[in-house]
This record gives C-alpha cells, structure tokens and sequence, in this order.
C-alpha cells in the first residue's frame, strides 16, 4: 500500500470517530467516551498528516508547525481547564472564532500558493467562499465573545441607516466576489478580507445580549462550512466531512433554538428587538397593582409543607452563583419527603442546554431535569413552583397578549402551580426587557436579594426546623 | 477537473444528510456539549493549516501558515478539553446504599 493510501484510510477512519462521537452525543452515558473517540480521531489524522507528501515532497517546517502547536497548546489548556463554568458561552465562541479565523487563513494562503499555476474558477470560487465564511465567523464570534464578557454592551447596537449600510456591506462583498472570481487577483482578495470582517462586526453588533445562542450556535455552523470550502479547496475529505457534519449540526441546533424562542431565525438576527424597554422598576404599578414580598424563611416554611416543588432556574441563579446552594435546598426538601423537580427552559441560560451544564457542575442529577413540556404537565400538580432568576421564560405574555415582543415564545407555565415564588434582585425586568404580569399574580410572592444569599437563608431556616 | 468536484459534492451531500440524522436524535439537555463538541471537530482545519504550513514557498505563506496552526491548535485543543469539562459532570445519580460489587472488592 502506498504511503498515500494509508494516509488517506487514517483520515476516512478519523471522519468516523467524528460521526461516532456525535452520535455518542444522543445520551449523556456515552457522550463523554463519544468526545474522547473524536479526539483520538483527531490526533491520529494530525500525526498522519506529519506523513504526508505536499507537491511531491515531505512537509517543510515541520519545527515550525511544532512550534506554533506548542503556543496554541499553552494557552488553550489552562484557559480551557480553569475558565468559571458560567463563562463557557463566551469560551465556546472565542475557540469557535478561531476556528474560523484559520480557515479563513488555510483558503487565502492556499489561493496564494497556486495562483501561479492559473486554478479554475470553482477552485477560486471555493477560496472566496473559504475567506468570506472563515472571517465573518471570526469577526462575528469576537463580538460575541466582546458582549458575554461584558466588555460590551450587550443591548442591541443600532445606528441610523444601519440596514442599508449592512446592505451596501453586503452587497460591496457580493460585486467583489464575482471581480475576483474574473480577475483573480490577490490584492482585491486582501480587500475581500478585510470586507467579511467588518460584515462580521456590523452582522452581530444589532442582536441582543438574549439571542446571542442563537447567534453562536449559527457562527458554529459558518466556521464548519469555512473548513468545508478549505477542504474543497485542498482537496480533502476529511475537512469537507468534519465541515459538513459541524455545519449540519449547526444549522440544525439553531433552527431549534429560535423555534424554542418562538421565533423565526430572521427575526433573532434582523429585529433588534431588546430596545422597547419598558421598565417601570417600581413596586407599584400605574393602575395600582402592587407585587408581595416575603422572607426566606416565610417561603422556607412554605416549602417545608409542600409535597411537590418545582423549582425552575434562569441565568440570574447562574449570576450569582447559587447552583451548589440550590442542589442542596432540593436535597434538604427531598430528605423530608417532597418531590423535586428542576423545569428547564430551552433557551435558559446563554447556549442552548446551558442550564443543564450548569445545574450537572452543582451535582444535580439528570433524573431530576425536566424539560419544558414535561415540567408543564408537571406544574399543574405542583404545590410550589419556585423561580430563581429567571423571569422572561415564565412571562405568562407570551401567551396571552399578542402585543408583547416575547408573543408566540413558549414557556414553563409557573402560573399553574398551587403558589409561585420568585427570587429576585430587583423588579428589572429580565434580559428581553419585557414587564412580567405574574409578579403581580395574588399567588406570588416576591423575595428580594441575592439568589445565592436568599437560598442560604432559606437552607438554614429549613435545618433549623 | 469534474470527477473530482463531483466526488467531493457526493460526499457534501452524504454527510449532510448524515449529520442531520444524528443530530435530530440529540436530547436537549445535551445541546451544549453538541454545539461545543462540533465546535472541537471543527478544528480538523489544523490539518489542513499544517498542510499549508508545510507546503509553503514564501515568507508570507510561511506567516500566514504559522498563524493558521496557532489558531486551529486552540480551536482543537481547547475545544475537546471544555467539552470534556462539561460531560464529566452528567452524571447519573450517585446510590451510596447500593455499592456495586467490585466497588466492594477493591
């Protein structure tokens, strides 16, 4: 067997670890071993390609690749090990990003490489969708990265005219494409460059602090279709299946986050729709209505003659980092006899499923997550349905006044429990920036304070009894 | 030049419809570990960035290349390893009164 074919059979059986551990994915038991198989797939294709013959000759610089894998080891290790559980948003997007941005490098070094041998207009075609995609995933995922670390604001960013200059972006980036693809020129490739990037910028900039999963979940699938195009481009399957299977997953995840926001996925990008802020922050209302407080040991006791609670989390709990306090209120409550349950919405947190990770750091188990249609059918029976930090994923709006901007998203109907409890910071109203009518609901009670120090109150209150 | 687009657009194609299938299954209380996950397979690109790397013919590839490594090693890296840190902790409730067997043994 040549050297060439036992190169390329290593690469076919590392693109199946890759499908296998997605698949591993499907249930929490194997996806841990599932990751693992990936990466071992990943090392067998990289000291593969140490092997493999480029234009007839062994790879030059190999020190060199060595080298700049050693500085992307020494940064990527200890910042991935030891980064806050609640800060994995933002990490996720910065290596996405990344991820992107080497992509983006691959296809122009590429196009660079073999200019001089004239290439086809596809293979160009293949470069400039490699440069485009790989940049604006980039860029975009540096905004991301920007907002959830707060370095920004995370309100939308709106300006005047803003839709017609991101069309004329756009559009500049569209004639520039079909330029290059007749002149094939390098320089205008730099310009193309530099263009995605600030596509990039002014493509994020507009979309609130909330939809940002869905916007990462998005630039995940466009790094994925960038190393797809590099893999046409170097004439690798390995790439275009590990591309197209990122881009698949992708597409396919956002698609179901904003049907979770009830939403449609043109809506998250183009509305800008975290600006109608209508905060009131007082207690009372114009029309008088007014909200009731308790203390932590009002609702301890509370919860002490419940037979089921449950208890539904939000990125507030998260904030203040109240998950280890919770899991052991939910112990205390379970020792005694109650029944408890967590009601996770889809879009808590700031990622898909982020609530989940959150909650399996403060060692909850997974029997005890519910997801949001199970934990309805739940709630109805529910003696008290307790609410930490979270607020726009129970407004009751959503369903019942269409003029609300949050209208048609589902929720977890914390309305059908016995009572409510919310645990607050303040009467702000949530990330949405959307009033809640079930604050003011006569089976609510209100305590006010931080969540982390609110449920240490209330796991002392209830060990004291 | 066709046969060769045409094989790499059949593979497109496969895959496509093959990483839809799977992902479809995926509960969502497992979502994020996917969308981390796939961002770690992602950076497969380190192979294709040592191929450019390694074929290159001028300073500026050499740079470009040297970047494009540096870049898809932390994608790589730092992608398996958050998603590892993330799946260590789904796990299924601990019974202290049942102790397995060879848990026993030891």
């Amino acid at each position: 067997m040549s050297r060439g074919t036992l190169i390329d059979l290593l690469y076919l059986f590392s693109a199946t670890t890759f499908i296998l551990a997605l698949k591993g994915l499907g249930s929490p038991k194997h996806a841990r071993r599932g990751n693992m198989v990936a990466a071992f797939g990943m090392l067998v294709a990289v000291v593969a390609t140490f092997f493999k013959y480029v234009d007839g000759h062994a790879l030059h610089h190999v020190w060199l690749i060595l080298l700049a894998m050693f500085i992307g080891l020494i940064i990527a290790v200890p910042t991935a090990r030891f980064v806050k559980m609640t800060a994995m948003p933002q990490l996720v997007a910065i290596f996405n990003g990344v991820g992107g941005g080497a992509a983006s490098l691959v296809s122009l070094t590429e196009f660079i490489h073999v200019k001089s041998s004239h290439p086809a207009t596809y293979v160009i075609l293949e470069v400039l969708l490699g440069v485009l995609i790989g940049t604006v995933s980039f860029a975009g995922s540096a905004i991301a990265f920007a907002k959830l670390q707060e370095l920004m604001t995370g309100r939308p960013v709106t300006y005047p005219g803003q839709q017609i200059i991101n069309a004329i972006v756009g559009l500049a980036a569209l004639v520039l494409i079909i330029t290059i693809l007749v002149t094939a020129s390098t320089s205008l490739l730099w310009v193309l460059l530099a263009l995605s990037f600030v596509l990039g910028v002014i493509f994020v900039l507009p979309i609130g602090g909330a939809d940002v999963p869905v916007l990462i979940s998005l630039l995940n699938a466009f790094t994925g279709l960038a190393v797809a195009a590099s893999g046409f481009t170097l004439g690798s399957n390995l790439l275009i299946v590990a591309g197209v299977l990122v881009g698949a997953s992708g597409i396919l995840l956002t698609r179901l986050m904003s049907k979770a926001m009830g939403r449609s996925l043109s809506n998250v990008l183009f509305s800008a729709f975290g600006s109608v802020v209508t905060a009131s922050g007082a207690t009372t209302r114009d029309d008088g209505r007014s909200v009731r407080s308790g203390t932590p040991e009002d609702i301890a006791i509370l919860l002490g003659f419940s037979s089921r609670v449950v208890i539904i989390p939000g990125y507030g709990l998260a904030v203040a980092q109240g998950q280890h306090v919770l899991r052991e209120l939910a112990e205390l409550l379970e020792a005694k006899g109650i029944e408890v349950f967590y009601a996770i919405h889809p879009v808590a947190g700031r990622m898909p499923g982020h609530m989940n990770v959150l909650l399996a750091e403060a060692n909850v188990p997974y029997e005890q997550l519910l997801e949001m249609d199970e934990a309805n059918s739940e709630l109805a029976t529910a003696d008290v349905a307790l609410v930490v930090g979270a607020n726009d994923t129970v407004n009751p709006a959503a369903t019942d006044d269409p003029s609300s901007p949050i209208y048609g998203m589902p929720i977890i109907h914390a309305d059908l429990a016995e009572n409510v409890v919310f645990l607050k910071r303040s009467m702000r109203p949530g990330f949405a920036g959307i009033e809640n009518d079930l604050l003011y609901n006569p089976k609510t009670t209100l305590v006010f304070g931080d969540a982390k120090d609110t449920l240490t109150k209330m796991v002392a209150a209830i060990k004291a009894n | 030049m066709g046969n060769v687009l045409l094989q790499y657009l059949t593979v497109l194609i496969l895959t496509a419809f093959v990483g839809t299938e799977i992902i479809a299954k995926v509960p969502s209380i497992l979502h994020t570990p996917l969308m981390s996950g796939s961002n770690a397979i992602h950076g497969v690109i380190l192979v294709g960035s040592m191929l450019i790397l390694g074929g290159a013919t001028s300073n500026l590839q050499e740079v470009l290349g040297f970047l494009a490594v540096i870049l898809a090693t932390l994608n790589v890296v730092g992608g398996f390893v958050v998603t590892d840190r993330m799946l260590e902790m789904f796990k299924p409730r601990a019974k202290p009164t049942a102790p397995k067997s060879d848990e026993v043994a030891k």
